[in-house]
């Protein structure tokens, strides 16, 4: 099976998860994001273009979901979903803290980016409101990486069985 | 035994050479650079690191672009434009996922709000003991100026606006997305076009106004809250009588604000503001007249401003909403 297929299924579940479940929620000052911790994962495990396809999809799904302006969403998980891949591919590859990072500062960015973006189409967006809630939510995108990645581990790309060498010669 | 030290491998063994110290280790950069004999690449063919850079580089590239298409025609077009047509249409085949998420999550919701209760539930407890005296005397004098209220309308030929219930139905619907970040004051309800619900149409619950529709699909509709910075509710204070218009607070968990309630106006904090519902000959307010909104919880005037400054908690609680109820005329069909 493609990774493409391993990977829609999770970002499907989330999307609606996130719409129909999780938003709105607040833990300690926080909101949990599923959707763009998920996309995170999806990029660290699979690469940066299916991260960037991942979050393209992800975006899609929820804007058509909460009937927003298209694309709002998109535009903004899918540079996520991107940075989050080259992270896992280059500076962040084997590092053990490199999910939690990732999720910390994409979460952020994102954060910042929605608030641009609403400002740009003209909505009305409460920045302090956003600001205030950001630190918080991005702490708890840091946590909750963690067992996503292993889940993504586990669905995008099962570990390899490799034969070990019985012996080691010096020739 | 082979020369030189060497012996042969066993089968299945891994082989590691031996450091070969042909260049020595104080060599310079410049020896360095100059003693490799590996060929370079020729500049004008790419290598398989750069193609890969550019193939990525123009995946992310496409679907940006992509995405600021969609938000461009989103944005421009109509509800009855064809991205929006799409888009229901997705919406629709979404919904029953959706509802399924919903019921899933709404036993660990309640569970969640639950244990958030118990540590407000002592003190709720006491203000609602002392609520309940000051409205037992105020249902008593409520039915002594209703009884009043009949009999000077009868002598009056009284003419109202659409007053709740009277005029409208209520239809229940499930909330299935709620408001998600600090710029999104929106809920989506599963119900549409299909169940007669149209643009501006009232939405509320048991506690109180909501919003009003803002979007309708074929089975879904987007409900914008009273919550979010476009919500505007002409309004009256119950008691008082003042006049003002309820719009968003500072932010989405800010309370909301009266405003232009002129300063002569008497507003008290605990008061009750319900929607005003005016009518004229050309135009009417979206709402009927004596839905609640909120209680008035701190009231303020200075010098400069040129109105009072007043603020209302709302009744209904909007990051918790699981049902409500449209509002739709009772003269409309649906379809």
């Amino acid at each position: 099976m493609s990774a493409a297929l391993r990977i829609a299924p999770l970002v499907f579940v989330a999307a609606v998860l996130q719409v129909s479940a999780i938003a709105g929620a607040r833990i300690l000052g926080a909101e949990p994001d599923l959707l763009l911790v998920t996309v995170v994962a999806v990029g660290l495990v699979a690469g940066s273009i299916a991260g960037a396809g991942a979050g393209f999809a992800a975006g899609l799904l929820v804007d058509v979901m909460t009937l927003g302006v298209l694309g709002t969403t998109a535009i903004i998980l899918t540079p996520a979903g991107y940075w989050a891949g080259r992270y896992g591919e280059t500076t962040g590859r084997g590092r053990r803290y490199a999910a939690p990072v990732a999720a910390f500062a994409i979460s952020i960015a994102a954060g910042l980016g929605g608030v641009a973006i609403h400002f740009l189409l003209g909505q009305p967006v409460s920045a302090r409101e956003a600001l205030v809630t950001l630190l918080p939510s991005a702490l708890l995108a840091a946590v909750l990486v963690l067992p996503i990645v292993r889940l993504c581990r586990v669905v995008i790309a099962p570990p390899q069985q490799y034969e070990p060498a019985r012996r080691v010669e010096l020739v | 035994m082979p020369r030189g030290g060497e012996r042969r491998a066993a089968p299945g063994a891994v082989r590691i050479h031996r450091y070969n110290p042909a260049v020595p280790r104080n060599r310079t950069a410049r020896a360095a650079v100059l003693g490799v004999t590996v060929r370079r690449p020729s500049a004008g063919k790419s290598s398989s690191r750069t193609t890969a850079q550019s193939r990525r580089r123009l995946v992310v590239g496409i679907l940006v672009l992509v995405a600021l298409v969609l938000v461009t025609l989103s944005f421009r077009e109509s509800d009855n434009g064809p991205v929006s047509r799409a888009q229901n249409g997705a919406a629709s085949v979404l919904r029953p996922f959706q509802v399924a998420a919903d019921r899933i999550a709404e036993p660990f919701r309640d569970a969640y709000a639950w244990v958030d209760g118990l540590f407000e539930a002592r003190s709720d407890a006491e203000a609602l003991r002392d609520e309940n005296e000051s409205l037992r005397q105020q249902v008593v004098q409520a039915q002594l100026a209703q009884r009043e209220n009949v009999r000077l309308r009868e002598l009056l030929r009284f003419r109202d606006g659409p007053r709740l219930p009277d005029g409208f139905q209520g239809l229940a619907a499930a909330v299935i997305s709620r408001p998600a970040g600090a710029y999104a004051q929106a809920i989506v309800v599963a119900a549409g076009w299909n169940d007669g619900v149209r643009v501006d149409d009232p939405v509320v619950t048991a506690d109180g106004l909501v919003g009003t529709v803002s979007r309708v699909g074929t089975r879904t509709a987007r409900v914008r809250l009273l919550t979010d910075d476009q919500s505007a509710v002409s309004a009256v204070d119950l008691v008082t009588d003042a006049a003002g218009i309820v719009r968003a607070g500072r932010g989405p968990r800010a309370p909301l604000r009266l405003d232009r309630v002129p300063k002569e106006a008497v507003v008290r904090v605990g008061d009750t503001v319900v929607t005003a519902g005016w009518e004229s000959p050309r135009f009417s307010s979206l709402y009927p007249k004596g839905i609640q909104i909120g209680r008035v919880t701190s009231v303020g005037r200075t010098d400069t401003d040129l109105y009072t400054q007043v603020q209302v908690e709302p009744f209904a609680d909007m990051s918790s909403l699981q049902a409500v109820l449209v509002l739709v005329p009772a003269d409309r069909g649906t379809g």
